[in-house]
């Protein structure tokens, strides 16, 4: 096919010939996607139907849903259903606040500006891992910084907490540390949306007299719906699948599990891969469920 | 008076943000007594640079940098090469279905990895690549292709339209179109996702601690995670913040440097300009 023949004489239309490359173009992806997406979501579907353990030797035997049966009547799995749900809400509202504080304190012009943008980026470039076992450092109720600050320095409380040796303190460090890590990306989408938000908006506001919390409150956060909507919906995604964290520090023990540490106890250390599955299912339909609900207020959205 | 409530913010903002990394470099800095002494010593003078000597020593975490340089690499370029071109299709081509395509994408970059950590523990395995670097090239695909199509499809479609219009003018075939003039202006876009997808790769934890097993395929962030050290009580806490700071610094100076380009990636697709 020459490059310079005339319309009339191609035999497929431009159209046509865009939409088969296309799908060509397509392919590469789509075929990966099946292969580490797709098919490892089916395999896990049909494994935890049946008892299978990882390595027993031994042919795994069809149970249906007997293991689903036992994820409903295990206490830990509400346990660690609860500990997830209270985990997101807590990290997700912290993060929204700080990250439109810290939204706030950028879009105002000074000098240095760049660098002050850089060093919040830091705690989210920093992989959960290696910042956790930072963190964990910091924590330890003897010689830990936290504590030195808290009570020797600063003389806010009167005695040291053992972070980490209590289920309530525990959780609340891995909600700080979660806080501290991924409110640079929600104050950054923030920012991103403040920056769009034109003078004559806060102008009009000044001749009506309103105050910086009216202008906040009237201005500001409408405007800005969107953009908190989608960091919303990450946040709360990437909360709900909640391991790092919770691992390195405890590894899920003393009631501090998250549904993504109580099923990699199970399907890994307990070697368990036929209940193993069936928690990966529940948690893939959790996860499904609530990206199925934002798709839908997105979708709202980009109508309005 | 609203310059010093800036002023002070600002400062607090710096200070939560970094505090964390400072002490690690300065726990890395101080005779390994100090670590464990209370009230703590803040600023690391003079600097005492054993516990450096120590990490390096230890023969798993310079093996542990080389793979996670080679996974991430390789997640990266791989994905990069597949999603350029998926992107380009969604972006500029008018294909029927693209739109759910493009929902499927990012309702993938949502995926729980825990839900297929067993099945594909059983593919890799299969494939006789448990314990490799390749199986964990693989794995990771499953998170940083979704992204990467998801981002540069957003930076294509923000592409000027005229060259590519004006090529369709002239008669050109769609390939033509994607080879002489979609692909040399993705080129900016491809640089900004590659590095957003490394980080994010080179980050990675999950995968790394379920597909691998032996020390001298282990990633940066399970060893790191996992150091304990030798038989005694104490963890050594002085390496442990020695190996942090030295995988961490060059973060560090990448955020400084591309700061811009990251911001740019982080927010695709999320407001709309």
């Amino acid at each position: 096919m020459s490059a310079r023949s005339s319309p009339k004489e191609r035999p497929f239309s431009l159209a046509q010939r865009e939409e088969r490359l296309g799908w060509i173009l397509l392919m590469p992806a789509i075929l990966v996607l099946i292969l580490v997406g797709l098919l490892p979501l089916i395999h896990t579907f049909t494994v935890s139907l049946t008892n299978a353990y990882m390595a027993s030797g031994r042919e795994p035997r069809m149970t249906w849903f007997h293991n689903y049966q036992m994820i409903v009547r295990d206490s830990e799995f509400w346990l660690a259903l609860r500990n997830t749900l209270l985990f997101t809400a807590s990290s997700v509202t912290l993060e929204m606040i700080l990250g439109m504080g810290i939204a706030l304190v950028l879009n105002s012009k000074f000098r240095g500006r760049g660098l002050v943008r850089a060093a919040v980026l830091i705690p989210w470039a920093l992989p959960t891992a290696v910042s956790a076992r930072v963190w964990s450092y910091m924590l330890v109720d003897t010689y830990g910084v936290i504590n030195d600050l808290l009570v020797t320095r600063l003389h806010l409380l009167d005695e040291k907490i053992a972070w980490l040796a209590r289920p309530g303190s525990a959780m609340a460090s891995m909600v700080i540390i979660d806080v501290w890590k991924t409110t640079p990306f929600v104050a950054l989408i923030l920012l991103a949306a403040l920056q769009l938000i034109p003078r004559q908006l806060y102008e009009a506001a000044d001749v009506d007299g309103a105050t910086a919390w009216q202008k906040f409150t009237r201005v500001t956060l409408p405007v800005l719906r969107p953009a908190i909507l989608v960091a919303l919906v990450f946040r709360t995604l990437d909360a709900m699948r909640v391991f790092d964290v919770i691992w390195v520090l405890t590894r899920g023990e003393m009631r501090t599990e998250s549904l993504a540490t109580y099923n990699f106890r199970h399907m890994v250390d307990f070697r368990n891969l036929g209940y193993g599955s069936a928690v990966s299912v529940v948690i893939f339909f959790v996860i499904a469920l609530l990206v199925a609900v934002y798709m839908m207020l997105l979708q709202k959205k980009d109508n309005d | 008076m609203r310059r010093v409530f800036l002023f002070i913010s600002i400062l607090f903002v710096v200070l939560y943000a970094v505090f964390p990394f400072y002490w690690a470099v300065n726990g890395s800095l101080q005779p390994s007594q100090n670590l464990f002494r209370t009230p703590a010593d803040y600023l690391p003078v003079p600097p005492d640079f054993q516990s450096y000597g120590t990490a390096l020593k230890n023969e798993n975490f310079p093996i542990a940098i080389r793979n996670s340089a080679i996974v991430a690499g390789g997640a990266t370029l791989l994905s990069l090469a597949i999603a350029v071109l998926a992107a380009c299709a969604l972006a500029r081509f008018r294909m029927r279905g693209s739109g759910v395509v493009l929902a499927a994408v990012l309702g993938m970059t949502m995926f729980p990895q825990i839900s297929v950590v067993g099945a594909l523990h059983s593919i890799i395995t299969r494939l006789g690549l448990y314990n490799t670097l390749t199986g964990l090239i693989l794995s990771y695909l499953l998170f940083t292709l979704p992204f990467t199509v998801w981002v540069l499809t957003h930076f294509l479609r923000q592409l000027p339209r005229e060259l590519e219009e004006s090529a369709y003018i002239d008669g050109a075939h769609p390939l033509q179109v994607l080879w002489h003039v979609l692909l040399p202006l993705a080129i900016p876009g491809v640089a900004t996702t590659g590095l957003l997808a490394f980080i994010a790769a080179w980050n990675e934890y999950l995968f790394a601690l379920s597909f691998t097993i032996t020390d001298n395929v282990r990633t940066v962030p399970v060893v790191i995670a996992g150091f304990v050290g030798g038989g005694l009580h104490e963890v050594p806490w002085g390496p442990i913040m020695a190996a942090a700071v030295m995988v961490t610094l060059p973060l560090v100076l990448l955020v400084f440097i591309f700061q811009r380009k990251l911001v740019e990636g982080m927010t695709a697709g999320a407001v709309k300009e």
